[in-house]
């Protein structure tokens, strides 16, 4: 069972990877340096937008949890399609079903009823094992909490998916540098987590989630724990990875301001969804960022490119 | 598997080394079991040695042959003889039993030795000249005597080292004349110095006579009579065969009816060598399990601490399965975790127990046998106590919900 979803997994990436000698695609390749990103030698999964192939197809999925006698219905019967390149912003207040999707969506959680196909596979049966490989294959999550794991570098920490997916050292420390760079820290890599600002340690998170290149980024109110300023630049950066390397980016929030960052918000309401709508001339992050008043201490140039000077962050 | 061992180990390391205090409390729990293990396993082979280098310094597959109970006990069997054991009976064990490679009769005598003006009381055995042979002793200056000193009842000896040393401060006692018992006797040899025995007896406090000399000449015996008799079988695996032998003709020649007991008693080496090398195994079982008990002690001490960090690091395990890491691959790496604490617990172990043996014997005077085996053996018990007390905690963690460990506090 594993074997095989891995096969269709790596067969359907292989195709996506044979999209790129499409004329279309070299255009958007070379557009990548002028926007200050490094080119990290990572193709990305897929450039093209496939109408009724989507990354994520949920087909009446529910959820109960089970508490002493009470039985909770989590999700109820909630279809959804989400296709590649899309920026989503899952909404809803506590209890409204928003955290068991993203656990779903996440492959941490079997949904009770229901289908879920992640690539084209349904997932919804594989065993713990199989999902393990799945998340590390295809999905990068960031956190509310970052979920650095403690006394750890930064480097190391970015190296973790590398080694579940069997990456030999070397490789795996070229990737985890390249993707340092991305979020702007490469002069950060043996700073420990609690070196690190709250913005900079959500930032490695990202580069944790980005490094092992995968379909998704699933990011679980990633600016909970930060200031407006750091929320934004992190923003900027998903938004930016969104438009030059077309990674999918789903946002679980409860800030109205953050999902504006977003192509698409999804509200969620008592396990079903309440509406789903195409964000309008959204917020770009990047002009946002221009307009706030440049804090003093803990100065960081973000919207720059990778290398930018961050020695000036201090805890 | 995907995650290369090599990985795993690094990660491993790198966990054990986040708390370096606690790591090494915990491996101090192995180090003294191993410590210990290796130490007392160390010091029992050691005495084993001791005691087997002793056994074979008495004379390879040596047997005594002594008069029975019977003469002391007061009652009066057979015709009066003054002794139950003749030279006749050592002559015949020597012609009709094949397994014997050498006997010699035993006449005991003390006396005075004099040489110029030193002197010095010592035992004297009185022997043939198949002494050294049969006791393993070489001579290690002179010469022993032949058996024509013994036919003819020479006057000559072959002194202990220790009687040798108190007489001669200094000066070469081959073919000095001593007195012994005021009568003068040529010394034609010095034996190698043996030591003491099992029971502390100063081995080398000896002098070696021809036992014609003894009876005729040191105790003037009108009817020459032996004490006891030596020999030596061919081999360790025939000594059972030769005593049982003995016993057949002794019984025959003494004309024993059957359901009589023994008028002589035969006691071999190998029954004082398998008596003792039980006793000592005996202790080294014993010491090496009081210390096997301190291992598992160590290794529920493994155990505790790896619980704990299982508990600790309860939100690491939760984010490493996020990125990908799959439950068998959680446990596989605290399964490495708890066994590189008990392998290097182990190793450090050894080379303490290793140091403490050496020291112990040295202070005691014994051989010390740190073997190989035992190294390896408490290498292996550390590897098993590291699997033991490591899997459950590492199942514990691989079997932890991601969502639930992501979310702990």
């Amino acid at each position: 069972m594993n074997t095989q979803l891995a096969q269709s997994l790596n067969r359907s990436s292989a195709k996506h990877d044979s999209d790129l000698t499409t004329p279309s695609a070299p255009s958007l390749r070379s557009a990548q340096p002028l926007l200050g990103l490094r080119p990290l030698g990572l193709a990305p999964r897929a450039l093209l937008c496939e109408e009724g192939n989507a990354l994520i197809r949920l087909d009446r999925i529910h959820k109960v949890y089970h508490m002493g006698d009470v039985e909770v219905h989590a999700l109820r019967g909630v279809s959804l399609e989400i296709h590649r390149g899309e920026f989503v912003a899952i909404m809803g207040p506590s209890g409204s079903g928003k955290s068991t999707m993203m656990n779903i969506i996440g492959c941490l959680d079997h949904p009770t009823k229901g289908h879920y196909f992640l690539e084209g596979s349904d997932v919804s049966q594989v065993d713990k094992a199989g999902l393990a490989d799945i998340r590390n294959k295809s999905i990068g999550f960031v956190f509310q909490s970052f979920n650095l794991v403690p006394r750890t570098s930064a480097l190391e920490n970015i190296e973790l998916p590398l080694i579940y997916a069997g990456i030999p050292a070397g490789e795996r420390m070229r990737r985890a540098r390249a993707a340092l760079g991305e979020v702007g820290l490469a002069d950060r890599e043996r700073s420990m987590p609690n070196q690190l600002s709250g913005g900079q340690q959500q930032r490695v998170a990202l580069a944790r989630a980005l490094v092992n290149n995968p379909s998704l980024i699933l990011a679980d109110e990633p600016t909970g724990s930060l200031d407006t300023r750091t929320s934004v630049e992190v923003m900027e950066i998903f938004q930016r990875l969104n438009r030059n390397r077309n990674l999918t980016v789903i946002v679980v929030t409860h800030e109205p301001d953050i999902a504006h960052y977003a192509n698409r918000i999804i509200q969620f309401r008592d396990g079903r969804i309440r509406r789903d709508f195409s964000v309008e001339n959204g917020k770009d992050a990047g002009e946002v960022l221009m307009e706030l008043p440049r804090e003093t201490e803990d100065e960081e140039e973000s919207g720059g490119p990778a290398g930018s000077k961050e020695a000036g962050a201090k805890e | 598997m995907k995650m290369n061992l090599v990985a795993i180990l690094r990660v491993a390391v790198r966990a054990l080394n986040r708390n370096k205090l606690r790591t090494a409390l915990t491996m101090l729990g192995i180090i003294i079991g191993v410590g210990a293990v290796i130490a007392m396993v160390s010091i029992g082979q050691g005495a084993q040695a001791m005691v087997q280098d002793q056994i074979n310094g008495m004379g390879s597959n040596m047997m005594m042959i002594m008069p029975g109970n019977i003469f002391f006990g007061g009652a009066s069997l057979g015709a009066g003889a003054a002794s139950t054991l003749t030279e006749e009976d050592v002559q015949a064990m020597v012609r009709e039993i094949p397994t014997i490679a050498a006997a010699s009769p035993v006449v005991r005598a003390s006396g005075q030795f004099v040489f110029g003006n030193q002197n010095w009381f010592a035992q004297i055995q009185g022997a043939n000249e198949k002494f050294p042979l049969i006791r393993n002793w070489k001579v290690e200056r002179g010469e022993f005597f032949t058996d024509l000193d013994v036919r003819s009842a020479d006057r000559v000896v072959v002194l202990g080292k220790t009687v040798a040393d108190k007489l001669f401060a200094g000066i070469d006692p081959v073919g000095q004349m001593i007195r012994i018992r005021n009568l003068p006797f040529r010394v034609i040899g010095v034996l190698a110095p043996k030591g003491q025995s099992m029971v502390g007896q100063d081995q080398d406090d000896t002098a070696v006579v021809p036992y014609t000399t003894v009876q005729k000449k040191l105790l003037a015996q009108q009817i020459p009579s032996i004490h006891q008799a030596m020999l030596s079988s061919v081999s360790a695996q025939a000594s059972a065969v030769t005593e049982k032998q003995v016993t057949e003709l002794l019984r025959q020649r003494h004309k024993i009816q059957p359901g009589q007991t023994d008028d002589f008693l035969v006691r071999s080496l190998t029954d004082v060598a398998q008596a003792s090398a039980q006793v000592t195994t005996l202790m080294t079982i014993l010491l090496g399990s009081i210390a096997a008990i301190s291992l598992i002690v160590g290794g529920i001490g493994i155990m505790n601490i790896m619980l704990v960090s299982v508990t600790e690091r309860t939100r690491e395990i939760g984010i490493r399965m996020a990125v990908g890491a799959r439950p068998n691959t959680i446990r596989l790496q605290f399964l490495t975790e708890s066994l590189v604490l008990s392998l290097a617990g182990g190793a450090v172990g050894v080379v303490i127990g290793g140091t403490l043996a050496t020291l112990v014997s040295r202070v005691l005077g014994w051989p010390t046998l740190v073997s190989a085996l035992s190294v390896l053996i408490s290498f292996a018990f550390a590897t098993a106590i590291g699997i033991f007390f490591g899997y459950y905690p590492a199942h514990k963690a691989a079997a932890l919900d991601p969502i639930d460990a992501l979310r702990y506090e």
